[in-house]
């Protein structure tokens, strides 16, 4: 057993985390969330051109620095690595609250990848193919995201040319413009993550297509569950990434500002803050590396809800040590605690990870740890 | 990111499964909780099988008598054993984490050869005199004062939570040799010595836990004459020696009790099943949530020795990071017995309820988790020196 990252795994990450930096640094972020006018709007309507839009030169960047072909074999054009390294990219991207539906797009380059049978491909075909490049925005329908009257939000559906639609077994792709055709704008409490309500109802194939679960031997049938799960494990590691973010964010603050004559870093209250969002951060760490590695559905439905505390709780606090200046619209820390609420709504949510635990409690002797 | 054994991980872990299928249903019935000569015999009983069967000092060097085993294979033996429910370290824990590690780090050649193979064989119990009523978190406050008399120390002062105290050999006493002066750091002029149990002027009182059972003592030094031969490391260097046996502490002392954790949650769960508390959806998220944390304190493990491990064994990040959890998660997991257990939890007799007392003693003990907190805010995430 050797747990810790290795050389390549290391390099990986701060290749990431430099193209983060040079390609989305904080600028690029403050100009996607002040343009929008700092109260919080509707999705730019018109082919992703207006506020909170999909930066379709960055996302082309990612897809050439393979963030969305990680995954696939080398013969497929892909970079041939494996669900870990995928965690750790996207751990970077949520350090740098690069917005887009970057775990949609991922999963989509997949699909088109596999060859296995996806509904609604020759429909959207092109759009998925384009997906691996980061010449496609794919975003995602989770129809079991269902809130009150079955409608569902979907992030970025303005910027997209695709959507991955998740229903009870199956997965399809429908095109943007015919799910936006029923879709209404909501004003998005994330400045950076547009959102769109769907009425409830919509199914993975559109009609006259065949949906994967309906291909029969198996090859849609959970196909559905296991992007959902997949997905759930990459949204953990953005959470990841924006829980190690804010402790660093938090800490800097507290060394840097003075109250009564020293560094606010020097009060034990404010030091416990910062070291228990430091136990959150790294107790989450843990988990969503073995999810990575494990691909069990208990270890990531732990992944999702320790991720999710700890991205949400540590911007509170970090928010709480900015005292004044991190209840502003200038300071950074709302957009991770912004995010960290719309990703934790995401995929699966801590609801039914809890039940999904629980009920791995029941069939003893299934699972130890 | 490799969570799978190697071949000889995986061969250490079956040789050592098929031997404690054999060994374990030999062993005698667990003693009286109250019966401190009873616990020491069965405790030092399964340390001598352990060694006879070369499983003794795992952790420990070889040039300690030890086998030098690897971080991983330490987590694989405690991980096994307990799950085969086999006795725990119990009276040999200071001997063999603690004192044990010092003396084969800090020891003299017939030091080690007095010391450590009585401890590997389970001949002899050591305890641990470190804190004191006015030095508990502030260790280096202690005030116990040990005097240069001819080739002894004479050692006048009192130790308080000495868990094993009754039955001890041997105590690993940290005194003051040299007075704290304004020009001197308190943390030099403490030494490490070893300080047998039997000799004139010890006084042993027991102490009574809110759980009410005796689990450590109190010990009192009266001009205690020990040898100066027994100080381990040089005069006034024993808060040193002291740390650098905490590099022996390579993320795997909880272990045991992580593996329980799960147990325990997987029992709660069809406790509840079976009396309809299951039903309420608000204990089972909790339940759920538990689980969540559990994993995560497995997880933790594996990475700290990993971490351990690729660093050299020498403690990073992950010791107080897991200690805070590792201690919260524990008494929330006994909370939400009692919420299963409903009115029972009031019956002492009952499962879990006097768990849930001693849990209360996993955010003090080994470092309060304030304290902990104090320091990951100045060693790990460098912030100034707290007030």
């Amino acid at each position: 057993m050797d747990f810790s990252l290795t050389e390549d795994q290391r390099a990986l990450r701060a290749g990431m985390r430099e193209l983060m930096e040079r390609r989305f640094p904080r600028a690029r972020l403050r100009a996607v969330v002040d343009a929008e006018g700092g109260g919080g709007a509707a999705a730019g309507e018109g082919a992703g051109t207006g506020a909170g839009a999909v930066d379709r030169g960055l996302w082309r960047e990612l897809g050439a620095a393979g963030f969305f072909a990680l995954r696939l074999p080398e013969a497929a054009g892909g970079v041939g690595l494996g669900l870990p390294e995928a965690v750790l990219a996207f751990e970077e991207a949520g350090r740098a609250l690069l917005p887009g539906p970057l775990a949609a797009t991922h999963l989509a380059a997949g699909l088109a990848a596999t060859g296995a049978p996806v509904a609604g491909v020759p429909v959207a075909g092109a759009a998925v193919a384009g997906a691996a490049e980061g010449e496609a925005v794919v975003t995602a329908l989770d129809t079991a995201g269902a809130g009150h009257g079955g409608a569902v939000l979907v992030e970025h559906l303005a910027s997209a040319d695709a959507v991955l639609v998740l229903g009870d077994g199956d997965a399809g792709i429908r095109t943007a413009k015919e799910i936006g055709s029923s879709a209404e704008a909501v004003r998005s409490v994330d400045p950076a993550t547009p959102l769109h309500r769907v009425p409830g109802g919509v199914a993975p194939a559109a009609a006259g297509e065949r949906s994967s679960g309906e291909q029969g031997a198996g090859a849609g049938r959970g196909t559905a569950a296991r992007l959902r799960r997949e997905a759930a494990l990459l949204t953990a590691a953005q959470q990841l990434g924006s829980a190690v973010r804010t402790v660093e964010t938090a800490v800097a603050h507290a060394r840097e500002r003075v109250q009564f004559g020293r560094a606010i870093g020097a009060f034990q209250a404010v030091q416990h803050l910062c070291a228990s969002m430091l136990v959150r951060a790294e107790t989450a760490r843990s988990v969503v590396y073995a999810a990575a590695v494990t691909e069990d559905p208990g270890d990531i439905a732990a992944a999702v809800l320790l991720a999710d505390e700890a991205a949400v709780r540590n911007a509170r606090d970090c928010l709480q040590v900015h005292g004044g200046m991190g209840f502003t619209w200038e300071a950074d820390v709302h957009l991770h605690l912004k995010r960290a609420w719309v990703r934790a709504e995401q995929w699966q949510t801590a609801a039914a990870a809890e039940e999904e635990l629980a009920a791995g409690l029941m069939s003893t002797g299934a699972r130890c740890l | 990111m490799d969570l799978s054994c190697t071949e000889d991980e995986e061969d250490f872990r079956h040789r050592l499964r098929a031997w404690l299928r054999r060994v374990l249903p030999a062993l005698p019935p667990r003693p009286d909780p109250a019966d401190w000569p009873a616990r020491r015999a069965y405790d030092c009983g399964w340390q001598r099988m352990l060694h006879d069967a070369g499983y003794a000092g795992l952790h420990w060097p070889r040039e300690a008598g030890g086998k030098g085993a690897t971080p991983t294979q330490h987590l694989i033996f405690l991980e096994e054993t307990e799950r085969a429910g086999a006795p725990y370290v119990g009276a040999n824990f200071v001997g063999l984490l603690h004192a044990g590690p010092t003396i084969a780090a800090e020891g003299t050649a017939g030091q080690r050869a007095r010391w450590l193979p009585p401890i590997l064989r389970g001949d002899e119990v050591w305890c641990q005199g470190f804190s004191e009523p006015e030095a508990g978190s502030d260790l280096a406050a202690l005030r116990t004062r040990a005097v240069r008399d001819g080739d002894d120390y004479v050692v006048s002062g009192s130790k308080i939570w000495t868990s094993h105290a009754e039955v001890a050999d041997w105590c690993e006493l940290l005194v003051r040799t040299a007075p704290v002066t304004p020009d001197t750091p308190r943390h030099r002029g403490i030494s490490w010595l070893a300080l047998p149990m039997d000799a004139p002027g010890v006084t042993v009182r027991p102490l009574r836990t809110l759980a009410g059972t005796a689990e450590f003592a109190e010990v009192f030094l009266d001009e205690v004459r020990v040898p100066v031969a027994n100080r381990v490391g040089a005069e006034n260097d024993g808060w040193r020696v002291t740390m650098v046996t905490l590099s022996f502490e390579r993320g795997t002392a909880f272990v045991g009790e992580v593996v329980a954790c799960r147990r325990v949650l997987e029992s709660l769960a069809r406790t509840a099943r079976a009396n309809g508390r299951w039903d309420d959806p608000v204990l089972r998220r909790r339940l759920g949530r538990l689980a969540a944390d559990c994993t995560a304190l497995w997880r933790l493990t594996q990475w700290n020795v990993s971490e351990a491990q690729r660093t050299g064994g020498v403690p990073g990040v992950g010791g107080s990071v897991f200690k805070l959890r590792f201690s919260q998660v524990r008494q929330e997991l006994y909370d939400a017995a009692a919420e299963v257990l409903g009115a029972d939890a009031l019956d002492a007799g009952r499962e879990w309820v006097v768990d849930r007392l001693s849990s209360l003693s996993y955010t003090i003990a080994a470092g309060t988790s304030q304290i902990q907190r104090n320091i990951v805010a100045e060693r790990i995430l460098g912030l100034p020196k707290g007030r």
